[in-house]
């Protein structure tokens, strides 16, 4: 708790000020961007509620019903129930499938992106600071990152994890080893921006005698730096975001993603591809709907968001 | 009484905006004789640039001329299209610009965009127009230019560079010259050079000169008149001995006071209180009022017009019979 | 320009002796090579010998500079799954991911920019919007999804193309190709379409971004007010300042679409360097994955090298000594 040094404006003034803002002005009048929050809304909200609003447990087997295999949506099953979306060749409901899907990808997305968050801030933070050598190879290798493929960062991480960790864990980290290898793929954008501002307010004034007073350079550094790149951060993350979900999606797609006890969207989606040529239509499509409209809906965001928050544009 | 250059009448400068709409330039009227130097004098901010801007047509949108006329040697052009209005820029009407470095397209060599230039105003050859430009940058002062046509932008200085974008804006012999900012990019011991070829270089072509700058002392070296504009509105135009050696307008007596002179005066510089208004924030009546010694009974409520006073022309109060109304507090 | 071009070379070796390094790492400390290279019932002493013999008690550095040695003459031992060179997988299966790449980025760069060019010229029309729109579903389709529906339309409902593999290819030499015969053609269109829409789109956007950009800037403000035609401007002026730095992205690039066709080649069961190196990360084919991962440095590296030298083509700016500047 740190001391207040002003009277700090209310709960609701802030509320206030916050609406009037240029950024909320800017969203208020934008109908992409409303219709976008709105469908992520509605994604992320089914996502996080899936254990509740699921008609079925996708995944747990004993739930399932052989003979209710590949039934059309809408249509009665052989049990006779109805699936919204119908059900893939298990007897999987596919609006279920779908929910607890898109709950893992955007857990191994958010996760990701949190991920490189961290170590993007950090290395940016360390580099602008620290400057000289140490400052100049941290860049170089946000360099290197930038210009290699990120899929590629990501399954060489992804491969090498594998061959260290032990077979009977691979199925209990693959999550883990997952988010971490997506992460390692996609800090360096966050390094660049934090460096630059870090550069910028380094040499200050207020930076020189906060360091007379005593107080450690990172959490001077924190306390300015940070706000000011916040809204750069933000626009990245968004767009970062999408990528996350489509990178993970793509592994899991091939093969090399998510377990299959933890299928996410780009798994069902692989599951469906065996049966797209073979007229069951709707275990791909609806996956690959859920897919398109989260990325999509993310990327709205995000560019709605830069707009926004660029100055240059009136 | 011969027919003005240019001729500018109300002229008004709108950009729509996030808040509303803000007015840029308003009611701006100001005559340019064949062969004059005006200059357009003020603070950044002061609607000088737009101005320029407005009159060759190159207000970028979402900005737009929303009233007012603007008359080139009698013919009006501020309705023309755009088609129409590119065949006047470059032969009738020239531009140059603050920073020599990037007004030049880095990749071209300074031939081919002299050249350029030249052919889209003449019927010359690309022989014949080479011709011409060797002759341009001969009389703009650039030495051995049979090489130097040859060469790249960046390997010119800032003054060089200048004078080849003096060249450029005279390839195709307008009647009247924007330079809008022309020095301020460049040392000191440089900017006497180009404002004197400047004026040169118009005289002997027969130019006019819209000169536009906040160097109160290139204006007093250089222009025959000049317009002093405050928060979008001209305060004064006049002959540059008038308006320098007798300012009527309290805000032009407040820019004189401020300069330094070098005639033994020892006084002090006097500051003028407050800042210029920002354009979303301009005062009722007259824009000076709020900074104004003078400031009187009609100042904060009607705004005055340009009116004719001697020599020159000011907007204020203290020259004109002023409106009253009843129960206006002080 | 000599100095620079040098120096372009001394950070592209920089760069392949970093990789190699990494590389080599994975090799030695991923995994057992020995175990993974002699059955369960060697006995100890037989292990003992191969990892003698492979060198693998010698001190790091010289294993490494073994592992550059072997790599420059594009040797990485063994194969664990498929027990044969990697070499010869490499030789094998890198003209087809080659051909598909290069004909995707080619693709993608025309019809980028020109997509690019116009949208930016035409900043307000309709169908400048609508490709704008359609752009920015491009980047939030996966590419395997734009490869379903691809081969689901033209493959299995209108059976204009085949849904996998390269059709029939004609040998050159040590290269394959499917250019020359009619089912390899078919064969190379959706590929070709899935792997290049990512980077046209991205490719697209950069054009139109940078078009507008140096639609701002003051040498063409210049340009306008000394009466020059829209159109001079538009291809003459900001085109050819756009051209810089799209094509050192553009070429950039291209070390990505290699590493993007691993998904095309999985969708599509395209013979190609991708699809194995995928069967290698599912197989912890370590051999394998060094040296993809090498050959993809090296095209980085060339790649990069390229651009620079075309980079000093394009800007005057680069070139040799400016004059001593004149008063």
């Amino acid at each position: 708790m740190r001391a207040p040094s002003a009277p700090t404006p209310g709960l609701r003034e802030r509320l206030h000020r916050a609406w009037d803002s240029d950024v909320a002005w800017s969203f208020r009048h934008s109908p992409v961007a409303i219709a976008a929050a709105l469908v992520a809304a509605i994604l992320l909200l089914g996502a996080v509620l899936a254990p509740w609003i699921a008609p079925q447990n996708a995944f747990d087997a004993a739930s399932l019903n052989l003979m209710e295999g590949f039934t059309r949506p809408g249509e009665l099953s052989a049990a006779g129930h109805v699936f919204l979306l119908g059900t893939d060749d298990q007897g999987r409901d596919v609006f279920s499938a779908i929910l607890y899907g898109s709950r893992v990808s955007l857990l191994v997305g958010l996760a990701s992106v949190a991920f490189s968050i961290a170590i993007g801030v950090t290395l940016g933070l360390a580099a602008g600071y620290l400057g000289g050598r140490t400052g100049a190879v941290i860049m170089r290798i946000a360099d290197i990152q930038l210009s290699f493929p990120a899929i590629l960062i990501a399954l060489l991480v992804f491969g090498v994890a594998r061959g260290l960790i032990a077979p009977q864990y691979h199925e209990r980290a693959a999550i883990v080893v997952l988010i971490i290898a997506i992460g390692l793929s996609n800090w360096a954008a966050y390094a660049r921006t934090v460096r630059g501002s870090t550069l910028i307010e380094k040499n200050k004034d207020y930076v020189m005698s906060a360091r007379v007073m005593g107080r450690s350079a990172f959490s001077i550094m924190g306390q300015h730096v940070l706000p000011n790149v916040m809204g750069p951060v933000l626009v990245i993350a968004t767009i970062n975001l999408a990528l996350a979900i489509i990178a993970e999606s793509t592994l899991s797609f091939l093969g090399v993603g998510v377990p299959p006890t933890q299928p996410s969207l780009g798994t069902l989606i692989r599951v469906g591809q065996q049966f797209l040529f073979s007229g069951e239509w709707w275990i791909l499509l609806y996956p690959a709907l859920d897919l398109v409209l989260l990325a999509l809906s993310i990327n709205l965001l995000g560019d709605w968001l830069r707009d926004a928050l660029n100055p240059k544009l009136r | 009484m011969t027919t003005p250059v240019l001729s500018v009448r109300n002229l008004r400068v709108e950009f729509p905006t996030r808040r509303g709409t803000l007015t840029a330039i308003d009611e701006v009227s100001f005559d340019i004789a064949p062969g004059e130097i005006l200059g357009v004098v003020g603070e950044s901010g002061a609607g000088k640039s737009i101005t320029g801007s407005a009159v060759i047509g190159l207000i970028e949108p979402p900005g737009r001329i929303a009233g007012g006329e603007v008359y080139l040697r009698g013919e009006r052009i501020d309705r023309l299209s755009g088609e129409a209005m590119r065949k006047i820029r470059g032969k009738r009407i020239g531009m140059v610009f603050q920073d020599p470095l990037t007004s030049l397209n880095p990749l071209y060599r300074i031939g081919e965009q002299l050249i350029e230039t030249i052919k889209t105003h003449t019927t010359l050859s690309e022989s014949g127009a080479r011709k011409k430009a060797l002759a341009l940058l001969t009389e703009v002062g650039i030495p051995a230019p049979d090489t130097r046509i040859d060469n790249y932008p960046h390997q010119f200085s800032g003054g060089m560079r200048q004078r080849v974008v003096l060249a450029l804006a005279l390839a195709a012999e307008p009647e009247l010259v924007i330079a809008d900012e022309p020095t301020t990019a460049l040392d000191v011991s440089v900017q006497a050079q180009i404002i004197a070829l400047l004026k040169r270089l118009c005289r002997q072509h027969g130019a006019a000169v819209m000169l536009i700058t906040h160097d109160m002392g290139v204006i007093a070296e250089t222009a025959d008149r000049v317009a002093v504009m405050y928060a979008g509105r001209i305060a004064e135009v006049g002959p540059v001995r008038d308006v320098i050696k007798a300012p009527l307008h309290p805000y032009t007596k407040g820019l004189m006071g401020s300069i330094p002179s070098l005639t033994g005066e020892s006084d002090r510089l006097v500051q003028i209180p407050g800042t210029m208004p920002r354009l979303t924030a301009i005062p009722s009546g007259c824009a000076f009022h709020p900074r104004c010694p003078r400031c009187f009974v009609p100042c904060a409520t009607f705004r005055p017009e340009l009116q004719a006073e001697q020599t020159s022309q000011v907007a204020c109060w203290l020259y004109h019979p002023y409106p009253v109304t009843a129960g206006i507090a002080s | 320009m000599i100095a620079y071009l040098l120096r372009s070379l001394a950070q592209a070796i920089v760069v392949m002796l970093a990789v190699a390094l990494i590389a080599f790492s994975m090799f030695r400390f991923v995994g057992d090579p020995v175990a993974n290279m002699v059955g369960q019932e060697a006995s100890v002493t037989e292990r003992q010998e191969l990892a003698q013999r492979l060198g693998l008690n010698d001190p790091f550095p010289m294993q490494f500079a073994h592992f550059v040695r072997g790599a420059a003459q594009g040797e990485f031992g063994m194969s664990y799954r498929q027990g044969r060179p990697v070499r010869d997988l490499l030789i094998e299966r890198a003209p087809a991911t080659l051909e598909l790449a290069v004909l995707s980025s080619a693709f993608a760069l025309v019809l980028g920019i020109v997509l690019g060019v116009y949208t930016a010229i035409h900043r307000r029309g309709i169908l400048a919007n609508a490709v704008m729109s359609l752009s920015l579903l491009g980047v939030s389709l996966p590419s395997f999804l734009i490869g379903i529906g691809l081969i689901y339309l033209f493959a299995v409902e209108l059976h204009w193309l085949p849904s996998f593999g390269r059709g029939d290819v004609v040998s050159l030499g040590g290269w394959t190709t499917g250019l020359l015969t009619e089912s390899g053609r078919k064969s190379l269109i959706m590929p070709t379409l899935t792997l290049g829409f990512f980077q046209l789109t991205l490719i697209m956007r950069l054009v139109r971004a940078e078009m507008l950009e140096a639609l701002r800037t003051d040498y063409v403000k210049f340009a306008r007010a000394r009466g020059i035609p829209e159109r001079a401007i538009s291809f003459r002026h900001a085109l050819r300042n756009t051209m810089i730095p799209v094509v050192t992205i553009a070429g950039l690039q291209f070390g990505s679409v290699i590493a993007f066709a691993i998904v095309t080649e999985t969708v599509f069961q395209w013979p190609g360097l991708g699809s194995l190196f995928i069967q290698s990360v599912q197989f912890v084919d370590i051999p394998v994955m060094a040296a993809y991962l090498m050959f993809v440095a090296l095209v980085f590296v060339i790649v990069n090298l390229g651009v620079d030298v075309l980079y000093f083509a394009l800007d005057p700016r680069l070139r040799g000594a400016t004059t001593a500047p004149a008063r």
